[in-house]
């Protein structure tokens, strides 16, 4: 009898230690926005190279839940689908940002269990190609100079992941107080480089992946990244922040969050999954295409980066008056 | 003559069998998806960009199925909006005003022709514009800045008067409840919710979509119910009429046509704009220039080709900036530039010369599928002015399941069933009101924008109010706004006093 149990103990550790004991039966990936933007390009990726590489059996539904944010999503995920195995859902800092300031009225990040990261885009500040301003100290001088001289457009709401950026950096310059950086919000990072290429406003803060098409053309003038360290390939060319004594780093991740009832077996499933397509070759070329730089973080180091940059951008808003 | 040589090349990427039967399979499925209450051209691109994955498709088979989509859509709206005064999709509004007067008075087939006819002229005519402008036209798009863009809506709001010519004072209203409506949601220039009681569903805004498909289709739905329990099925009585137009007004409506695809194409290059407002102008322009009679609104074929060449030649413009700044005009191109993003083809100001394979087959393959759009649509009108054969009590169901169906499948959500339904039952009682239902989505379309636009002119001019008139354009924009609403005040009065007593049939009254 003894033995028998061994066996059995002996078997379940077996089929939980193998990530292919579960079966995912039909995936689906919610885009917690309407067809068209980031979330919904993650999805749309992460799922075609999941059903490219054969990691999840036949293709994966992508589902758009489109409002508040993506509000509408997270709180349709921890409400009625909580013990959901076959599901994941895209995120960016752009949720990480509403949930440190509260924006999902009622929901927090413990609530869904982080899955990992598939890659960061990181932040930029440029300049229109003919602007006198060349450096971001010279920029970050103007704003303390006269703040009203400057607007910088972007492509999120005030207090969006866009705007934090540039206040970030303006803090980090010794701007005294912030609030009285002119933030300008457009409808996408594409609306507000076409705002700073018809002259409306001075600078722009986005995405390296939202201006990579303009800067390969040379019509806008990158001065800062908000990486670590100088990025590969066309950006190359521009200095960090960094390098120029203003020590601020920007990163957009994009990664997937799931169900917060997901069982440990579907969790390891999806962890391993995921983990699988940012290592892959495939993923490697999107990434490149299209202006990701690397962020590998899977399973448990995820939602530690999660909950980390919560609680600075928490601190941030507050600063800024944001949250209260 | 390098751009027609390009277009030589693009013509040998697209004319294989394959490319030419997914032109078909995009051109007949969009046609259906516009024409279905809710669903628009942005849900059908969107709804059919797995089956491109699925299927392996490379960028250029991928990209004529998805365009064909777009443009068939376009074309299917007025279909809906004409027999059944349903908008069939957002820019397809307008074309009920006169379509559905039409079929009323048993000129279904002749709209729906004429309506076809306008389509393919604007989208034919807009696709070459792209062919030979698109370079030049994206500085025109440059031209416009914050302060520009608001005087451009204060311009469309200026000329609202022409749609609703039997009480000034309703439509305003009525647009005036637009504007209301727009306001709701996250405020983007101080991220603060407005009127959303706390309830996430809210921060983004409400749907126009569902807006549309409540005020219209469910209302329409509610009338039904009211008037069944009376036993008056007679009121669909119509005739089906011919199919072809007399030539005599396809003749009259020409001049129409080409002049709202100029105005419609310059709205789409608009990132911003769009086809709704290419066709409200286009129609509201047709309609001070030549409505001598006052005639428009009363079935005037001219008021539905103006909308329709407006609103197609507004999609063919609106790829003019996502193919060559990577600026969605509209909410179909931004699912488009996704999917050019998913292939590994970055949109922008080198697109043209890194991939000119990529935009060259695919502007061919918008010829294409125009003159397949054409060949579908003029002799399936036929069979579309069958419709209106169907009798009410077997149609209603349908377009109210119809109604649910689409809706829940833009966002997945049930709340917005219920937003459509308060939309429903507040269209009824307008209509019992005889407010007019266009106003009112104009300004839940426009409003936003306007709202934004000015905000953000504030904003970079530190609030000084000056600033809105401090360039030519601006201020050309501004005169036009001025004449079009202080004109018809002044030349209404003498040219056409007799009008004012006359009953008038017009597209958004109950039955």
């Amino acid at each position: 009898m003894k033995k028998l149990i061994g066996l059995a103990a002996a078997f379940t550790l077996a089929s939980s230690l193998s990530a292919f004991a579960f079966d995912p039966g039909k995936t689906e990936c919610i885009a917690p926005a309407a067809p068209g933007g980031g979330w919904d390009f993650t999805c749309r990726q992460v799922g075609k190279a999941l059903q490219d590489l054969k990691i999840v059996p036949g293709s994966m539904q992508v589902s758009n839940v489109a409002g508040g944010g993506g509000g509408v999503a997270y709180a349709e995920v921890v409400s009625k689908r909580n013990d959901d195995n076959s599901l994941i859902v895209a995120a960016s800092s752009a949720t990480a940002t509403r949930l440190a300031q509260g924006a999902f009225p009622g929901n927090t990040m413990d609530q869904v269990r982080w899955i990992g990261s598939v890659g960061a885009d990181y932040g930029i500040i440029a300049v229109a190609k003919n602007s006198s301003i060349n450096t971001l100290p010279e920029l970050m001088d103007m704003i303390k100079k006269d703040p009203t001289s400057v607007s910088v457009a972007g492509g999120s709401a005030v207090g969006g992941w866009d705007h934090l950026k540039v206040l970030i950096a303006a803090n980090k310059a010794g701007v005294e107080d912030v609030r009285q950086v002119k933030y300008v919000a457009f409808d996408g990072g594409g609306e507000a480089v076409t705002q700073l290429l018809a002259g409306s406003v001075q600078a722009f803060t986005g995405d390296a992946s939202e201006a990579k098409g303009f800067v390969d053309s040379g019509d806008i003038k990158v001065i800062a990244v908000l990486a670590p360290e100088r990025l590969e390939g066309d950006f190359s060319s521009f200095p960090t922040a960094k390098e120029q004594g203003i020590d601020v780093i920007g990163a957009n991740w994009r990664g997937f969050y799931a169900p917060g009832g997901m069982s440990d077996e579907a969790y390891k499933y999806w962890v391993d999954a995921v983990g699988k397509v940012y290592a892959s070759d495939e993923w490697k070329g999107i990434m490149a295409a299209n202006g990701l730089a690397p962020l590998d973080l899977q399973g448990d180091q995820f939602q530690a980066f999660v909950k980390e940059s919560i609680a600075s951008i928490t601190e941030l808003s507050k600063q800024i008056g944001i949250v209260k | 003559m390098d751009t027609l040589a390009s277009l030589a090349d693009g013509f040998a990427v697209a004319l294989t069998f394959q490319n030419l039967m997914l032109a078909l399979v995009g051109c007949f499925l969009g046609t259906i998806i516009g024409a279905l209450p809710g669903l628009g051209p942005s849900n059908g691109v969107a709804i059919l960009i797995p089956l491109a994955f699925t299927l392996g498709l490379p960028a250029t088979p991928a990209l004529i199925l998805l365009t064909s989509v777009y443009y068939g859509a376009m074309y299917g709206g007025r279909i809906s909006s004409i027999l059944l005064n349903i908008p069939g999709d957002e820019p397809a509004l307008m074309t009920t005003l006169d379509g559905y007067p039409m079929a009323r008075a048993g000129q279904a087939g002749e709209a729906l022709a004429i309506s076809g006819l306008a389509s393919f002229v604007g989208a034919f005519f807009a696709t070459w514009g792209l062919v030979f402008l698109a370079p030049q036209l994206v500085k025109v798009a440059l031209l416009f800045g914050p302060a520009e863009y608001f005087a451009l809506f204060v311009l469309a709001f200026a000329t609202l008067g022409g749609i609703a010519s039997r009480n000034q004072a309703k439509a305003a209203f009525a647009a005036a409840l637009g504007l209301g409506i727009s306001t709701i949601g996250v405020d983007g220039q101080t991220g603060v919710p407005r009127f959303s009681f706390g309830e996430v569903h809210l921060y983004d805004g409400i749907d126009f979509l569902v807006a549309i498909v409540g005020l219209f289709a469910l209302s329409e739905v509610f009338i039904f119910l009211e008037h069944r329990a009376g036993g008056n099925g007679s009121d669909r009585s119509m005739k089906v009429g011919r199919v072809v137009p007399p030539w005599k007004m396809v003749r009259a409506t020409l001049p129409a046509m080409g002049r709202s695809t100029i105005l419609g194409f310059i709205a789409g290059v608009l990132p911003g704009a769009g086809a709704s407002l290419g066709s409200f102008i286009s129609y509201t322009f047709e309609k001070r220039l030549s409505d001598r009679n006052g005639t428009f609104g009363k079935g005037d074929p001219r008021g539905v080709a103006a909308p329709e060449a407006g609103n197609n030649a507004a999609a063919g413009g609106a790829l003019v900036p996502m193919l060559a700044l990577g600026v969605p005009g509209s909410g179909t191109t931004a699912v488009l530039l996704a999917m050019l993003l998913a292939l590994n083809i970055t949109p922008g100001p080198l697109l043209f010369q890194q991939n000119p394979d990529v935009v060259w087959g695919l502007i061919a393959a918008l010829f294409i599928g125009n003159l397949m759009l054409l060949a579908m649509n003029l002799p399936l009108v036929s069979l579309f002015v069958r419709v209106l054969l169907v009798p009410t009590r077997y149609l209603m169901p349908a377009v109210a399941m119809i109604s649910f169906v689409g809706i829940y499948g833009i966002s997945g959500s049930t709340f917005d069933l219920v937003v459509m339904v308060a939309f429903g039952v507040i269209g009824w009682v307008l209509r019992k009101l005889d407010v007019p239902l266009v106003p009112i989505i104009l300004g839940v379309l426009l409003g936003d924008q306007m709202e934004k636009n000015l905000r953000r002119a504030m904003t970079i001019h530190n609030g000084d109010w000056t600033m809105l008139f401090d360039s030519w354009l601006a201020i050309a924009l501004w005169s036009f706004a001025i004449i079009g609403f202080v004109l018809p005040l002044i030349v209404g009065r003498y040219l056409r006093p007799k009008l004012a007593d006359e009953p008038i049939a017009e597209g958004a009254d109950p039955d």
